[in-house]
Protein backbone atom coordinates (compact mmCIF):
# COMPACT_ATOMS: atom_id res chain seq x y z
CA UNK A 1 0.00 0.00 0.00
CA UNK A 2 2.42 2.44 1.35
CA UNK A 3 4.23 1.31 -2.52
CA UNK A 4 1.20 2.43 -4.60
CA UNK A 5 0.91 5.81 -2.61
CA UNK A 6 4.44 6.66 -3.39
CA UNK A 7 3.66 5.97 -6.99
CA UNK A 8 0.87 8.27 -7.06
CA UNK A 9 2.37 10.88 -5.17
CA UNK A 10 4.91 11.13 -8.20
CA UNK A 11 2.66 9.97 -11.17
CA UNK A 12 1.53 12.87 -13.13
CA UNK A 13 -0.91 11.85 -14.31
CA UNK A 14 -4.47 12.64 -13.51
CA UNK A 15 -7.85 12.30 -14.81
CA UNK A 16 -9.11 15.51 -16.41
CA UNK A 17 -12.54 15.90 -15.83
CA UNK A 18 -13.73 15.29 -19.41
CA UNK A 19 -12.32 11.99 -19.32
CA UNK A 20 -14.65 11.64 -16.03
CA UNK A 21 -17.19 12.49 -17.73
CA UNK A 22 -16.72 10.51 -20.26
CA UNK A 23 -16.44 7.60 -18.58
CA UNK A 24 -19.15 8.67 -16.35
CA UNK A 25 -21.53 8.87 -19.06
CA UNK A 26 -20.90 5.61 -20.90
CA UNK A 27 -21.30 3.85 -17.84
CA UNK A 28 -24.53 5.22 -17.29
CA UNK A 29 -25.09 4.61 -21.12
CA UNK A 30 -23.98 1.33 -21.15
CA UNK A 31 -25.90 0.40 -18.49
CA UNK A 32 -28.96 1.36 -19.75
CA UNK A 33 -28.19 -0.21 -23.02
CA UNK A 34 -27.67 -3.83 -21.80
CA UNK A 35 -30.45 -3.60 -19.05
CA UNK A 36 -32.52 -2.48 -22.34
CA UNK A 37 -31.04 -5.62 -24.62
CA UNK A 38 -31.73 -8.18 -21.79
CA UNK A 39 -35.27 -6.58 -21.41
CA UNK A 40 -35.66 -6.69 -25.13
CA UNK A 41 -35.04 -10.61 -25.50
CA UNK A 42 -38.90 -10.98 -22.95
CA UNK A 43 -40.27 -9.82 -26.34
CA UNK A 44 -42.54 -12.72 -28.11
CA UNK A 45 -41.86 -14.61 -24.13
CA UNK A 46 -43.94 -12.47 -21.69
CA UNK A 47 -45.83 -14.94 -19.65
CA UNK A 48 -49.08 -12.74 -20.99
CA UNK A 49 -49.50 -9.85 -23.83
CA UNK A 50 -49.53 -7.34 -21.45
CA UNK A 51 -46.36 -8.30 -19.30
CA UNK A 52 -44.88 -8.81 -23.46
CA UNK A 53 -45.89 -5.17 -23.82
CA UNK A 54 -44.87 -4.39 -20.70
CA UNK A 55 -40.93 -5.78 -20.38
CA UNK A 56 -40.41 -3.86 -23.95
CA UNK A 57 -41.62 -0.64 -23.38
CA UNK A 58 -39.23 -0.54 -20.39
CA UNK A 59 -36.53 -1.96 -23.12
CA UNK A 60 -37.30 1.41 -25.26
CA UNK A 61 -37.32 3.54 -22.39
CA UNK A 62 -33.46 1.90 -21.71
CA UNK A 63 -32.55 2.08 -24.83
CA UNK A 64 -33.55 5.78 -25.50
CA UNK A 65 -31.71 6.97 -22.43
CA UNK A 66 -28.42 4.96 -23.70
CA UNK A 67 -29.01 6.57 -27.01
CA UNK A 68 -29.00 10.29 -25.08
CA UNK A 69 -26.28 9.31 -22.70
CA UNK A 70 -23.99 7.54 -25.41
CA UNK A 71 -24.41 10.34 -27.59
CA UNK A 72 -22.87 12.76 -24.94
CA UNK A 73 -20.38 10.77 -24.26
CA UNK A 74 -19.19 10.67 -27.89
CA UNK A 75 -19.17 13.99 -28.21
CA UNK A 76 -16.68 14.05 -25.04
CA UNK A 77 -14.49 11.13 -26.60
CA UNK A 78 -11.43 12.49 -28.28
CA UNK A 79 -12.25 10.69 -31.21
CA UNK A 80 -15.61 12.26 -31.47
CA UNK A 81 -17.74 8.82 -32.03
CA UNK A 82 -21.24 8.77 -32.62
CA UNK A 83 -23.76 6.90 -29.76
CA UNK A 84 -23.71 4.33 -32.78
CA UNK A 85 -19.64 4.13 -32.91
CA UNK A 86 -20.07 3.58 -29.10
CA UNK A 87 -22.89 0.85 -29.31
CA UNK A 88 -21.64 -1.40 -32.19
CA UNK A 89 -17.72 -0.85 -32.20
CA UNK A 90 -16.56 -1.51 -29.17
CA UNK A 91 -15.12 -4.82 -27.41
CA UNK A 92 -16.51 -6.20 -24.14
CA UNK A 93 -13.56 -5.42 -22.34
CA UNK A 94 -14.26 -1.49 -23.50
CA UNK A 95 -18.08 -1.79 -21.83
CA UNK A 96 -18.29 -0.24 -18.42
CA UNK A 97 -22.25 -1.81 -17.39
CA UNK A 98 -22.49 -3.09 -14.11
CA UNK A 99 -22.38 -7.28 -14.44
CA UNK A 100 -26.17 -7.36 -12.91
CA UNK A 101 -27.57 -5.81 -15.77
CA UNK A 102 -25.82 -8.41 -18.47
CA UNK A 103 -26.72 -11.85 -16.14
CA UNK A 104 -29.16 -13.69 -18.12
CA UNK A 105 -32.72 -13.39 -17.75
CA UNK A 106 -33.45 -16.76 -15.94
CA UNK A 107 -37.02 -16.71 -15.36
CA UNK A 108 -39.65 -14.23 -14.93
CA UNK A 109 -39.12 -13.91 -10.94
CA UNK A 110 -35.24 -13.11 -11.74
CA UNK A 111 -35.99 -10.71 -14.03
CA UNK A 112 -38.41 -9.04 -11.59
CA UNK A 113 -36.20 -8.91 -8.67
CA UNK A 114 -33.36 -7.48 -10.98
CA UNK A 115 -35.78 -4.73 -12.23
CA UNK A 116 -36.70 -3.85 -8.81
CA UNK A 117 -33.33 -3.43 -7.61
CA UNK A 118 -32.09 -1.65 -11.14
CA UNK A 119 -35.42 0.23 -11.07
CA UNK A 120 -34.72 1.32 -7.49
CA UNK A 121 -31.37 2.34 -7.80
CA UNK A 122 -32.11 4.16 -11.11
CA UNK A 123 -34.57 5.77 -9.05
CA UNK A 124 -32.74 7.54 -6.40
CA UNK A 125 -29.42 7.88 -8.55
CA UNK A 126 -31.36 9.97 -11.11
CA UNK A 127 -33.29 12.14 -8.90
CA UNK A 128 -29.64 12.60 -7.42
CA UNK A 129 -28.24 14.03 -11.07
CA UNK A 130 -31.23 16.28 -11.68
CA UNK A 131 -28.72 18.41 -9.62
CA UNK A 132 -25.90 17.57 -11.18
CA UNK A 133 -23.40 20.83 -12.50
CA UNK A 134 -23.68 19.11 -16.02
CA UNK A 135 -26.58 20.37 -17.67
CA UNK A 136 -26.58 17.82 -19.81
CA UNK A 137 -27.00 14.58 -17.43
CA UNK A 138 -29.06 16.71 -15.37
CA UNK A 139 -31.47 17.21 -18.92
CA UNK A 140 -31.15 13.31 -19.48
CA UNK A 141 -31.45 12.49 -15.82
CA UNK A 142 -34.75 14.80 -15.08
CA UNK A 143 -36.28 12.82 -18.19
CA UNK A 144 -35.22 9.70 -16.65
CA UNK A 145 -36.65 9.83 -13.56
CA UNK A 146 -40.43 9.98 -14.84
CA UNK A 147 -39.78 6.87 -16.61
CA UNK A 148 -37.84 4.84 -13.75
CA UNK A 149 -41.25 5.62 -11.35
CA UNK A 150 -42.99 3.67 -13.90
CA UNK A 151 -40.56 0.64 -13.81
CA UNK A 152 -40.21 0.74 -9.92
CA UNK A 153 -44.07 0.68 -9.49
CA UNK A 154 -44.21 -2.31 -12.34
CA UNK A 155 -41.57 -4.20 -10.33
CA UNK A 156 -42.73 -3.82 -7.11
CA UNK A 157 -46.44 -4.52 -7.64
CA UNK A 158 -44.80 -8.20 -9.66
CA UNK A 159 -42.64 -8.43 -6.32
CA UNK A 160 -45.77 -8.18 -4.18
CA UNK A 161 -47.86 -10.43 -6.66
CA UNK A 162 -45.36 -13.34 -6.56
CA UNK A 163 -44.00 -12.92 -2.73
CA UNK A 164 -47.28 -12.97 -1.13
CA UNK A 165 -48.59 -15.28 -3.73
CA UNK A 166 -48.65 -18.67 -4.36
CA UNK A 167 -45.65 -21.35 -2.12
CA UNK A 168 -43.84 -21.96 -5.80
CA UNK A 169 -44.49 -17.43 -6.87
CA UNK A 170 -42.89 -17.04 -3.02
CA UNK A 171 -40.07 -19.97 -3.43
CA UNK A 172 -39.03 -18.64 -6.94
CA UNK A 173 -38.94 -14.83 -5.66
CA UNK A 174 -37.02 -15.56 -3.12
CA UNK A 175 -34.62 -17.89 -4.57
CA UNK A 176 -34.17 -14.72 -7.38
CA UNK A 177 -33.56 -12.04 -4.53
CA UNK A 178 -30.79 -14.63 -3.32
CA UNK A 179 -29.25 -15.47 -5.78
CA UNK A 180 -29.03 -11.81 -7.92
CA UNK A 181 -27.64 -9.71 -4.07
CA UNK A 182 -23.87 -10.63 -4.80
CA UNK A 183 -24.16 -8.77 -7.85
CA UNK A 184 -25.46 -5.29 -6.03
CA UNK A 185 -22.95 -4.37 -3.96
CA UNK A 186 -20.67 -3.30 -7.30
CA UNK A 187 -23.82 -0.73 -8.37
CA UNK A 188 -22.19 1.53 -5.86
CA UNK A 189 -18.42 1.50 -6.27
CA UNK A 190 -16.58 4.30 -6.75
CA UNK A 191 -13.68 5.17 -8.45
CA UNK A 192 -11.18 7.83 -9.27
CA UNK A 193 -14.09 9.10 -12.09
CA UNK A 194 -16.55 9.18 -9.03
CA UNK A 195 -14.16 10.66 -7.28
CA UNK A 196 -13.39 13.56 -9.61
CA UNK A 197 -16.97 14.54 -10.82
CA UNK A 198 -17.78 14.20 -7.48
CA UNK A 199 -15.49 17.56 -6.39
CA UNK A 200 -17.67 18.72 -9.25
CA UNK A 201 -21.13 18.41 -8.21
CA UNK A 202 -21.79 16.25 -11.22
CA UNK A 203 -21.53 13.07 -10.02
CA UNK A 204 -23.72 11.31 -7.77
CA UNK A 205 -22.45 10.18 -4.02
CA UNK A 206 -23.34 6.58 -4.29
CA UNK A 207 -22.77 6.43 -0.11
CA UNK A 208 -25.65 8.80 0.18
CA UNK A 209 -27.67 6.44 -2.29
CA UNK A 210 -27.23 3.09 -0.94
CA UNK A 211 -29.29 3.59 2.30
CA UNK A 212 -32.29 4.92 0.65
CA UNK A 213 -32.02 2.14 -1.91
CA UNK A 214 -31.97 -0.29 0.93
CA UNK A 215 -34.76 1.37 2.93
CA UNK A 216 -36.46 1.34 0.15
CA UNK A 217 -36.29 -2.38 -0.74
CA UNK A 218 -36.83 -3.34 2.47
CA UNK A 219 -40.17 -1.77 2.79
CA UNK A 220 -41.05 -3.20 -0.09
CA UNK A 221 -39.88 -7.17 0.24
CA UNK A 222 -41.01 -6.81 3.80
CA UNK A 223 -44.97 -5.72 2.56
CA UNK A 224 -44.29 -8.90 -0.21
CA UNK A 225 -43.27 -11.69 2.22
CA UNK A 226 -39.64 -11.22 1.01
CA UNK A 227 -36.19 -11.75 2.91
CA UNK A 228 -33.46 -9.22 1.98
CA UNK A 229 -30.05 -11.18 2.08
CA UNK A 230 -27.65 -10.60 4.24
CA UNK A 231 -24.36 -9.54 2.33
CA UNK A 232 -21.98 -11.99 1.99
CA UNK A 233 -19.27 -12.09 -1.48
CA UNK A 234 -19.81 -9.14 -3.96
CA UNK A 235 -18.89 -9.97 -7.55
CA UNK A 236 -17.12 -6.90 -8.73
CA UNK A 237 -15.18 -6.09 -12.03
CA UNK A 238 -17.11 -3.86 -14.72
CA UNK A 239 -15.56 -0.49 -13.12
CA UNK A 240 -12.34 -2.24 -14.94
CA UNK A 241 -14.15 -3.62 -18.04
CA UNK A 242 -13.74 -6.93 -16.66
CA UNK A 243 -16.93 -9.03 -17.05
CA UNK A 244 -19.14 -11.86 -16.92
CA UNK A 245 -19.25 -14.60 -19.76
CA UNK A 246 -22.29 -13.41 -20.39
CA UNK A 247 -21.69 -9.93 -22.16
CA UNK A 248 -19.81 -11.33 -25.15
CA UNK A 249 -22.87 -13.49 -25.99
CA UNK A 250 -25.09 -9.98 -26.50
CA UNK A 251 -22.48 -8.47 -27.97
CA UNK A 252 -21.94 -10.91 -30.88
CA UNK A 253 -25.71 -10.71 -31.42
CA UNK A 254 -26.09 -6.38 -30.40
CA UNK A 255 -23.45 -5.96 -32.41
CA UNK A 256 -23.25 -8.65 -35.43
CA UNK A 257 -24.93 -6.46 -38.06
CA UNK A 258 -22.55 -3.60 -37.88
CA UNK A 259 -19.44 -5.92 -37.62
CA UNK A 260 -20.85 -7.85 -40.51
CA UNK A 261 -21.30 -4.76 -42.65
CA UNK A 262 -20.02 -2.18 -41.77
CA UNK A 263 -21.51 1.38 -41.84
CA UNK A 264 -24.43 -0.24 -42.73
CA UNK A 265 -27.35 2.47 -42.85
CA UNK A 266 -30.87 1.96 -41.61
CA UNK B 1 -27.10 34.65 -44.78
CA UNK B 2 -31.13 33.72 -45.19
CA UNK B 3 -33.64 36.28 -45.88
CA UNK B 4 -35.82 37.29 -43.11
CA UNK B 5 -38.46 36.57 -45.01
CA UNK B 6 -40.15 34.51 -42.48
CA UNK B 7 -40.95 35.31 -39.16
CA UNK B 8 -40.66 32.97 -35.92
CA UNK B 9 -44.71 32.95 -35.82
CA UNK B 10 -44.59 32.09 -39.45
CA UNK B 11 -43.31 28.49 -38.96
CA UNK B 12 -44.71 27.93 -35.83
CA UNK B 13 -47.79 27.94 -37.56
CA UNK B 14 -46.23 26.18 -40.07
CA UNK B 15 -45.34 23.78 -37.82
CA UNK B 16 -48.47 23.08 -36.06
CA UNK B 17 -49.76 21.48 -38.77
CA UNK B 18 -47.33 18.42 -38.31
CA UNK B 19 -49.12 15.29 -36.55
CA UNK B 20 -47.85 13.88 -33.65
CA UNK B 21 -47.64 10.34 -35.70
CA UNK B 22 -48.89 8.16 -32.65
CA UNK B 23 -52.18 9.94 -32.22
CA UNK B 24 -53.07 12.03 -35.35
CA UNK B 25 -55.73 14.31 -34.05
CA UNK B 26 -53.39 16.80 -32.21
CA UNK B 27 -50.38 18.36 -33.38
CA UNK B 28 -46.51 18.38 -32.22
CA UNK B 29 -47.76 21.47 -30.87
CA UNK B 30 -50.18 21.13 -29.02
CA UNK B 31 -48.22 17.96 -27.70
CA UNK B 32 -45.92 20.51 -26.13
CA UNK B 33 -43.14 18.82 -28.32
CA UNK B 34 -41.89 21.52 -29.98
CA UNK B 35 -40.22 23.84 -27.59
CA UNK B 36 -38.90 26.83 -30.11
CA UNK B 37 -37.66 27.83 -32.84
CA UNK B 38 -34.29 30.02 -33.77
CA UNK B 39 -33.59 31.98 -36.80
CA UNK B 40 -30.06 31.81 -37.13
CA UNK B 41 -27.51 33.47 -39.25
CA UNK B 42 -27.37 30.44 -41.90
CA UNK B 43 -30.54 28.38 -41.28
CA UNK B 44 -33.29 27.61 -39.19
CA UNK B 45 -32.62 25.21 -36.41
CA UNK B 46 -36.36 23.55 -34.96
CA UNK B 47 -36.14 22.90 -31.08
CA UNK B 48 -38.19 19.67 -29.80
CA UNK B 49 -37.98 17.09 -26.58
CA UNK B 50 -38.84 14.02 -27.12
CA UNK B 51 -41.92 12.53 -24.58
CA UNK B 52 -39.95 9.69 -23.65
CA UNK B 53 -36.37 8.72 -24.27
CA UNK B 54 -37.04 6.22 -26.38
CA UNK B 55 -40.18 7.24 -28.44
CA UNK B 56 -39.55 5.79 -31.60
CA UNK B 57 -42.02 8.83 -33.60
CA UNK B 58 -39.20 11.33 -33.12
CA UNK B 59 -37.25 10.42 -36.30
CA UNK B 60 -40.18 10.31 -37.92
CA UNK B 61 -41.25 14.38 -36.38
CA UNK B 62 -37.96 15.45 -37.24
CA UNK B 63 -38.28 14.05 -41.28
CA UNK B 64 -41.77 15.35 -41.55
CA UNK B 65 -40.70 18.77 -39.94
CA UNK B 66 -37.83 19.38 -42.27
CA UNK B 67 -40.18 17.84 -45.15
CA UNK B 68 -43.16 20.64 -44.36
CA UNK B 69 -40.40 23.89 -43.88
CA UNK B 70 -38.58 22.46 -47.32
CA UNK B 71 -42.22 22.46 -49.36
CA UNK B 72 -42.53 26.15 -48.05
CA UNK B 73 -38.94 27.19 -49.55
CA UNK B 74 -37.45 27.27 -45.70
CA UNK B 75 -34.19 26.08 -45.47
CA UNK B 76 -31.89 24.92 -44.10
CA UNK B 77 -33.37 23.32 -41.56
CA UNK B 78 -31.81 21.88 -38.72
CA UNK B 79 -33.63 20.07 -35.30
CA UNK B 80 -31.91 20.02 -31.96
CA UNK B 81 -33.29 17.59 -29.61
CA UNK B 82 -33.22 18.82 -26.03
CA UNK B 83 -33.92 16.89 -22.86
CA UNK B 84 -34.16 19.49 -20.18
CA UNK B 85 -36.41 21.54 -19.15
CA UNK B 86 -38.33 17.50 -19.58
CA UNK B 87 -41.55 17.37 -21.54
CA UNK B 88 -44.53 16.79 -18.98
CA UNK B 89 -47.96 16.00 -19.62
CA UNK B 90 -48.96 19.56 -18.19
CA UNK B 91 -47.51 21.12 -21.31
CA UNK B 92 -50.60 19.95 -23.43
CA UNK B 93 -53.58 22.22 -24.03
CA UNK B 94 -57.00 21.39 -22.72
CA UNK B 95 -58.04 21.85 -26.35
CA UNK B 96 -55.60 18.83 -27.15
CA UNK B 97 -56.46 16.97 -24.39
CA UNK B 98 -60.80 16.80 -25.49
CA UNK B 99 -59.54 16.51 -28.85
CA UNK B 100 -57.72 13.18 -27.52
CA UNK B 101 -60.99 11.99 -25.21
CA UNK B 102 -63.15 12.04 -28.46
CA UNK B 103 -60.19 10.45 -30.51
CA UNK B 104 -61.21 7.28 -27.55
CA UNK B 105 -57.58 8.14 -25.43
CA UNK B 106 -58.26 9.13 -21.76
CA UNK B 107 -55.97 12.61 -21.35
CA UNK B 108 -53.67 12.55 -18.45
CA UNK B 109 -54.43 14.28 -15.32
CA UNK B 110 -53.12 17.43 -14.74
CA UNK B 111 -49.84 17.74 -12.36
CA UNK B 112 -50.58 14.46 -10.28
CA UNK B 113 -46.93 13.29 -11.26
CA UNK B 114 -45.54 14.30 -8.46
CA UNK B 115 -47.83 12.58 -6.28
CA UNK B 116 -46.12 9.01 -7.00
CA UNK B 117 -45.31 6.74 -4.36
CA UNK B 118 -43.99 3.29 -4.30
CA UNK B 119 -46.89 1.55 -2.93
CA UNK B 120 -49.68 4.03 -3.68
CA UNK B 121 -53.48 4.06 -4.89
CA UNK B 122 -54.30 4.22 -8.23
CA UNK B 123 -55.62 7.59 -9.63
CA UNK B 124 -59.50 7.16 -10.37
CA UNK B 125 -59.20 7.28 -14.25
CA UNK B 126 -62.37 8.15 -16.35
CA UNK B 127 -63.82 6.23 -19.48
CA UNK B 128 -63.30 8.63 -22.61
CA UNK B 129 -66.25 7.12 -23.84
CA UNK B 130 -69.21 7.01 -21.33
CA UNK B 131 -67.28 9.19 -18.55
CA UNK B 132 -67.90 6.10 -16.11
CA UNK B 133 -65.64 5.75 -13.15
CA UNK B 134 -65.94 2.42 -12.74
CA UNK B 135 -62.48 1.68 -14.49
CA UNK B 136 -59.23 -0.25 -13.81
CA UNK B 137 -56.03 -0.58 -15.22
CA UNK B 138 -55.13 -3.75 -16.82
CA UNK B 139 -51.40 -2.38 -17.41
CA UNK B 140 -49.27 0.56 -16.94
CA UNK B 141 -47.48 -0.30 -20.02
CA UNK B 142 -49.74 0.10 -23.45
CA UNK B 143 -49.58 0.11 -27.21
CA UNK B 144 -46.96 3.17 -27.16
CA UNK B 145 -44.30 4.09 -24.13
CA UNK B 146 -46.34 7.04 -23.33
CA UNK B 147 -49.89 5.04 -22.77
CA UNK B 148 -51.72 2.89 -20.00
CA UNK B 149 -54.32 0.23 -20.99
CA UNK B 150 -57.11 0.63 -19.11
CA UNK B 151 -60.78 -1.11 -18.87
CA UNK B 152 -64.30 0.51 -18.45
CA UNK B 153 -66.57 -1.64 -15.85
CA UNK B 154 -69.43 -0.09 -17.09
CA UNK B 155 -69.08 0.17 -20.74
CA UNK B 156 -66.88 -3.10 -20.64
CA UNK B 157 -64.75 -1.66 -23.64
CA UNK B 158 -60.51 -1.48 -22.66
CA UNK B 159 -59.19 2.08 -23.40
CA UNK B 160 -56.12 3.56 -23.41
CA UNK B 161 -54.93 6.40 -21.02
CA UNK B 162 -52.13 8.89 -21.98
CA UNK B 163 -49.95 8.38 -18.77
CA UNK B 164 -49.21 11.19 -16.64
CA UNK B 165 -45.71 12.65 -17.16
Amino acid sequence: MSCLKALNKFNVYIMTQTEALYHYTLRLGDNSLISGHRLSEWCSRGPILEEDLALTNMALDHIGRAQAFLKYAGELSEKKQTEDDLAYKRGERQFLNNLITELPNQDFAFTIARQLIISCFEFYLYTELCNSNDPIVAGISEKAVKEVKYHLAHATDWTCRLGDGTELSHQKMQKALNDIWMFTGELFEMDETDQVLLKAGIAADMTLIKPLWYNHLKQVTTEAGLKLPEDAYMQSGSRKGIHTEYLGHILSEMQYLQRAYPTAQW
Amino acid sequence: MVSPAHSKEELFQLLSEIPDPEIPVVSIREMGMLRDINILDDGYEVVITPTYTGCPAMSMIESDIKSTLQKHGISPVSVKLVYSPAWTTDWMSAEAKEKMRKYGIAPPMQSTCNKWSAVGKPVVISCPRCQSKHTHVISHFGSTACKALYFCESCKEPFEYFKCH
